[in-house]
């Protein structure tokens, strides 16, 4: 499985990058740290004519931690992730969703902009990305821009950067303290894509209610989800065993997977249903 | 130091890890030659069809590409590919043509190679070739199979290639008289070997000699070399086959495939070194598959648990070809569906059904690890049945040491009787017992703790070894007082090299540092071997080094009468390295004899070595997630006499896991139009580091083969076979309270969740 | 050079370092595990240009004629090898690991192996022999020889 062969830039100014893709007649694929468009390029999936590495781009590689949120630049990689103590603060539903992506070796090169682009609907980024309401900063020949994580997503594997644009960074709105959260994932092995995992998340109010619920789910669709009707299950309630019930059942009852070779539709179903249940029993502990 | 006569037995450090863990091992893709092209082979993506044409005119074009070949290039008649085992007339018409010449049969078939200057242009070349294939209905499974609708073979008029059926006694009157009866019906996934290492070879002809070395070569070099003398027209002689460090092999690799014909047959049409490495998602799609099997099945028993008779009918999904050992796993379902049971009366056939998927070979433990499972989930639903204990159950009816050697289940058309050798199978279980605390955790069968229903459960198996009819070995005296063995034998990972050198210097009471090298893997250091397969390379080739030891000793013993004026009889050779003659008169060995002194030994055999041992299972089933943890699992066998414990027990080890990857995740998934769905290691999932934590293994040697002079018998196979059959007693333990009882492998999360859908009791 | 060359490739036929191993070319199986600027990675999935100035360390980088190093020698006795063709793979993880967490348990060294197929140990051995050779990789002054998880 040799690659196919491509031309290579490795341009030192965003500009450049954009220019580049721009020129190429959507033939072009930036590469970041490899580890999704490398196997695709073996299985000959892709065949890009020119691939633009971004590693001597600048000012890609930090995680800014502000009291607007948590900003992650498109190369900052799962380990540094891993590494980072502040977002265990800051954003623990991120750091806890990352421990699940891929293997020690993978997470040395992964990032966090090339698994928004690849897209892949059992993703654990673009699944915090939709759970959270992220925004995805991207820079193309027409400027900067920002695009709503609800708007980035539109299948598996595609979203809506077009072909010049690059991602500069993901914005995470900020994590009050206090907020009751669980991530579940199942994955046939450890590192292995999920099977299904579920992110959520909910303030509390002064008499234990929950506002602002949000329920996210990976694995189950061409495209992370979130679930508006489990949301609406939690909302202004008291998170109790008859709630977190009502939510798995809603859940399973929101989604309408496909049969695939590991797993059958009704299996990912109840699955669903079993991690929010699972996910919301964490949150609420 | 160690002393002589001291090594059988030693956990000795293996001396092949010297250069492994350096990265000093030389894998045939480690190989490079000066001006060598690289082939790339353009495969079937249609499972069934017609080829209408092959255009390679623009692949043949693109700079870099020196050359195309295609079935027409080959000459009149393409090879095929012969059987190995059982050749049995009946298979002929179902061989695989080295190349696909006017039909393919299953996705992955070769249709084209192509020969470049590296091997990314090859596989750009690839793109280019267009081939018209007339797509016919595909037989995806072995019912479409049966039915004929669709004929792989059509002058044939039939996709059943053979009928096996294994008899002992009349199981007929057995039946007609059982107080007791259950039939069922299980099924096992299609999944494969898989080492670790893709195949390669490296094929170069030497047009002036008339020569051809083929490196790459494994397992079974000596056949391999008369399939292709014969496919080129070569004397034997002419060919050397080398087999190089070999990243695993568990019965898949070194078998007679396509390519160790097309790689050398491109050698010499190009005249330049030839090299071939698959990458695994050819390998996926390429490498025999195996396990593919079904049953129909009947036991009948008295009620209290004794066996009278089994009976019943197997189907095995052989794909479209029959090729080199693929008869094998059916055979073996048949013939070993008792297991190590008593059981006086069977008649149980076994239909081997062409479908259009890739051929199947044989697999560790081949049609063992399917029939365990069948057997030993079938007696745990009829001691449920009959309200006796699982263990007693057992007990009662396996084959007891007084009975040995006992007469298993014949199998025809080949009129292959066997026997178990010898052994007391009660001992192996009641240390699985004891290993695993059985009766203390017996307490928690079916109980949800934590969220978690715990299961508990036991196997037995036997594992067939050494396979005849002969092995070789040849051991020089090197004119420098230092001793080379060369064993017709085949090393693919299992440290055959250690254990050689244990078993030599041990005959020649010598130390092990008196052992220059092991030498194997060459078609030319001995003058005939049968290879690694059926667990028989240490018992047939160890047993051929005894014969080698004795016989070069008594060389020592004549060439130094001569130097000391006296009779063989009377010269003794101490430790090895001097021969003392009468009076004490002595001459050391180092200056005996300019060009060394060189004995050959050979080991004849006829009969198979049976291991046994028993398996047991501690699982927590999260039902809701369909996942399975493995808190526990022992294994314990006895292989007779025991030459390294270290690398038995190792092989026990990693032969358990890739047995777990089987029962639980393994499986080569097919569409109904015979399109492989699992095509890569993203999708063929086995095991990792963190699945399966906690296992141990017993190995014990109480009981020597009485069939071969080191007593030895088969190893490395036992701790596959029962892993299916015990991982699903365990999880239908586990789930008793929802009355689960698999009946399929393996246990995905999809299905074990199914199994815990019914209402609890 | 071109650059659809893996770095796995390029060390493997260019500068013919063999030890490397490539099991699977689409980043699945470890066999090709070397280490960049101090980081396991996998070469498969790395093409040779984005090496351009890094330092790469190989098997054969930790390994020396004279002996087996602590990490090879507890694999050995662990016999935590068989085929040995994940093996330069396992040595190549197991040292960036112990080089960057020499106090790891055995679920981390579990976890971290995960990402490395063997088909012929079982694993088990492989384990063992990691934590077996944290000794090894303790800042001077430390011994934890015999300390297990």
């Amino acid at each position: 499985m040799k690659l196919p062969p491509f031309d290579y830039a490795c341009p030192t100014t965003l500009p450049e990058a954009v220019q580049l893709l721009a020129t190429s007649n959507g033939d072009a694929k930036a590469i970041a740290g490899g580890q999704s468009l490398v196997p695709m390029l073996a299985f000959r999936l892709a065949q890009p004519s020119l691939l633009v590495d971004l590693r001597k781009l600048p000012d890609l590689r930090g995680i800014r931690i502000s009291a607007k949120g948590v900003t992650l630049g498109a190369m900052v990689r799962w380990r540094d992730i891993e590494d980072d103590e502040r977002l265990d603060t800051a954003h623990p539903l991120l750091k806890a969703a990352i421990a699940h992506v891929a293997h020690y070796q993978v997470r040395n090169r992964g990032t966090v902009g090339g698994s928004l682009a690849h897209a892949d609907p059992a993703a654990e980024m673009p699944g915090i990305a939709m759970t959270c309401d992220a925004e995805i900063a991207v820079v193309g020949k027409s400027g900067a821009h920002v695009i709503q994580a609800a708007d980035f997503f539109q299948g598996a594997l595609t979203t809506a950067l077009t072909p010049d644009e690059i991602i500069v960074e993901i914005r995470l709105p900020a994590w009050p303290a206090g907020r009751r959260w669980g991530f579940e994932e199942f994955a046939r092995r450890r590192g292995d894509f999920a099977m299904a995992a579920a992110a959520v998340f909910y303030d509390q109010d002064a008499n234990g209610k929950a506002h602002n619920a949000h329920v996210g789910v990976i694995g189950v669709a061409d495209r992370p989800l979130r679930l508006p009707a489990v949301e609406d299950v939690l909302n202004g309630r008291a998170i109790d065993a008859t709630i977190i019930a009502k939510a798995e059942a809603a859940a399973s009852a929101a989604v309408d997977p496909q049969d695939d070779i590991h797993a059958s539709a009704a299996y990912r179903r109840a699955l669903v249903g079993t991690l929010v249940e699972r996910a919301l029993k964490r949150a609420a502990a | 130091m160690r002393t002589v006569n001291s090594l059988i037995g030693s956990p000795i450090e293996r001396l092949e890890d010297l250069r492994f863990l350096r990265g000093r091992g030389q894998y045939v893709d480690d190989l490079a030659r000066k001006d060598m092209l690289h082939a790339a082979i353009l495969r079937s993506s249609v499972a069934h069809g017609r080829i209408r044409s092959i255009a390679v005119a623009a692949a043949r074009a693109l700079p870099g590409v020196h050359s195309v070949i295609t079935a027409k290039d080959i000459g009149n008649r393409v090879p095929r590919v012969p059987m190995r085992l059982q050749p049995l007339p009946d298979f002929e018409p179902f061989g695989q043509p080295v190349i696909a010449e006017t039909k393919v049969r299953y996705v992955g078939e070769a249709i084209a190679v192509v020969l470049a200057e590296t091997a990314a242009i090859a596989e750009d070349a690839l793109g280019l070739i267009e081939v018209e294939i007339e797509p016919l209905p595909a037989v995806a499974d072995r019912r479409a199979s049966a039915q004929d609708a669709s004929l792989l073979f059509e002058d044939k008029g039939t996709n059943l290639a053979i009928k096996f059926r294994a008899v002992r006694g009349d199981a007929a009157a057995a039946f007609a008289d059982a107080p007791y009866v259950r039939r069922e019906s299980f099924r096992t996934q299609r999944h494969m070997a898989l080492p670790l290492e893709p195949r390669g070879l490296l094929a170069e002809w030497d047009a002036a000699r008339g020569r051809l070395t083929l490196s790459g070569g494994a397992k079974v070099l000596f056949f391999n070399r008369r399939t292709l003398a014969k496919q080129m027209g070569l004397p034997e002689s002419a060919i050397e086959i080398v087999e190089n460090d070999v990243g695993g092999g568990f019965g898949a690799r070194g078998e007679f495939y396509p390519e160790d014909f097309l790689i050398p047959f491109a050698a010499r049409h190009t005249g330049r070194p030839v090299k071939w490495t698959e990458d695994r998602r050819e390998h996926l799609m390429c490498v025999n598959h195996a396990r593919e099997a079904e049953c129909d099945v009947e036991i009948a028993c008295k009620r209290d648990g004794t066996i009278l008779a089994l009976r019943g009918h197997a189907y095995v999904d052989v794909g479209a070809y029959m090729r080199t050992n693929g008869a094998v796993g059916a055979r073996n379902v048949a013939q070993f569906m008792s297991g190590p049971y008593r059981i006086p009366h069977i008649d149980v056939d076994v239909a081997l059904q062409l479908t259009n998927k890739t051929p199947v070979g044989t697999y560790r433990g081949p049609g063992r690890f399917e029939t365990d499972f069948f057997r030993e989930r079938l007696l745990d639903m009829v001691a449920q049945d009959l309200g006796l204990d699982r263990v007693e159950f057992r007990r009662r009816n396996l084959v007891s040491q007084r009975e040995m050697p006992y007469q298993i289940a014949t199998i025809t058309p080949f009129e292959s009787k066997d026997e178990f050798d010898s052994g007391d199978y009660q001992t192996t279980l009641d240390r699985c017992l004891d290993e695993i605390k059985w009766t203390e955790k017996s307490k928690l069968a079916g109980k949800l703790i934590d969220g978690r229903y715990h299961g508990l459960a036991l196997g037995c198996f036997i594992e067939g070894g050494a396979a005849g009819p002969k092995e070789s070995a040849r051991i020089v005296l090197e004119p420098d007082g230092l001793y080379s063995v060369y064993v017709g034998s085949s090393a693919i990972g299992q440290g055959l090299e250690t254990a050689f050198a244990q078993i030599a210097a041990d005959a020649l009471e010598v130390t092990i540092d008196r052992i220059r090298g092991v030498f194997h893997g060459s078609t030319c250091y001995v003058d005939d071997g049968y290879g690694a397969y059926h667990s028989r390379s240490v018992v047939m080739g160890g047993s051929a080094m005894l014969d080698a030891a004795k016989n070069l000793r008594e060389a020592i013993r004549a060439q130094a009468a001569q130097r000391l004026g006296c009779q063989p009889s009377e010269v003794e050779i101490v430790e090895g390295s001097k021969a003392v003659g009468p009076g004490g008169k002595s001459i050391a060995l180092n200056g005996l004899s300019s060009e060394g002194i060189s004995a050959e030994g050979a080991f004849l055999n006829k009969k198979h070595t049976y291991t046994y041992g028993a398996h047991a299972a501690h699982v927590a089933v999260d039902a809701k997630l369909g996942h399975v943890e493995l808190v526990d699992y022992v294994v314990v066998e006895d292989c007779g006499r025991i030459i390294n414990p270290l690398t038995v027990h190792g092989q026990a080890i990693g032969s358990v896991v890739q047995g777990l990857g089987g029962a639980m995740m393994e499986h080569l998934v097919y569409d109904q139009e015979g399109q492989l769905l699992t095509g890569s290691l993203a999708d063929y999932l086995i095991p990792t580091a963190s699945d399966f934590p906690n296992i141990r293994a017993i190995v014990m040697g109480d009981h020597p083969s009485p069939i071969n002079p080191l007593g030895a018998k088969g190893a490395g196979e036992g701790g596959i076979i029962a892993a299916g059959g015990v991982m699903a007693n365990a999880v239908a333990n586990a789930l008793s309270a929802f009355g689960a009882q698999p009946r399929e492998l393996p246990l995905t999360p999809t299905r074990v969740w199914e199994l815990a859908q019914a209402p609890r009791k | 050079m071109e650059p659809r060359l893996t770095l796995a490739d390029c060390l493997r036929h260019h500068l013919r370092l063999t030890g490397t191993h490539v099991g699977c070319e689409h980043g699945v199986c470890g066999a090709c595990t070397v280490i960049v600027d101090g980081a396991a990675v996998r070469s498969c999935l790395m093409l040779a240009v984005q090496a351009e100035g890094a330092e790469v360390v190989t098997v054969e980088g930790l390994s020396n004629d004279a002996d087996l190093t602590p990490l090879q020698k507890s694999f050995r006795r662990h016999h935590a090898l068989q085929c040995g063709f994940c093996t330069p793979g396992m040595i190549t993880t197991a040292h960036a690991l112990l080089s960057e967490e020499p106090d790891c348990d055995a679920a981390r060294v579990r976890e971290v192996l995960s990402g490395n197929l063997c088909r012929c140990t079982g694993y088990i051995p492989i384990v063992e022999a990691v934590l077996d050779a944290r000794a090894a990789y303790q800042p001077k002054g430390r011994d934890r020889s015999g300390d297990r998880a």
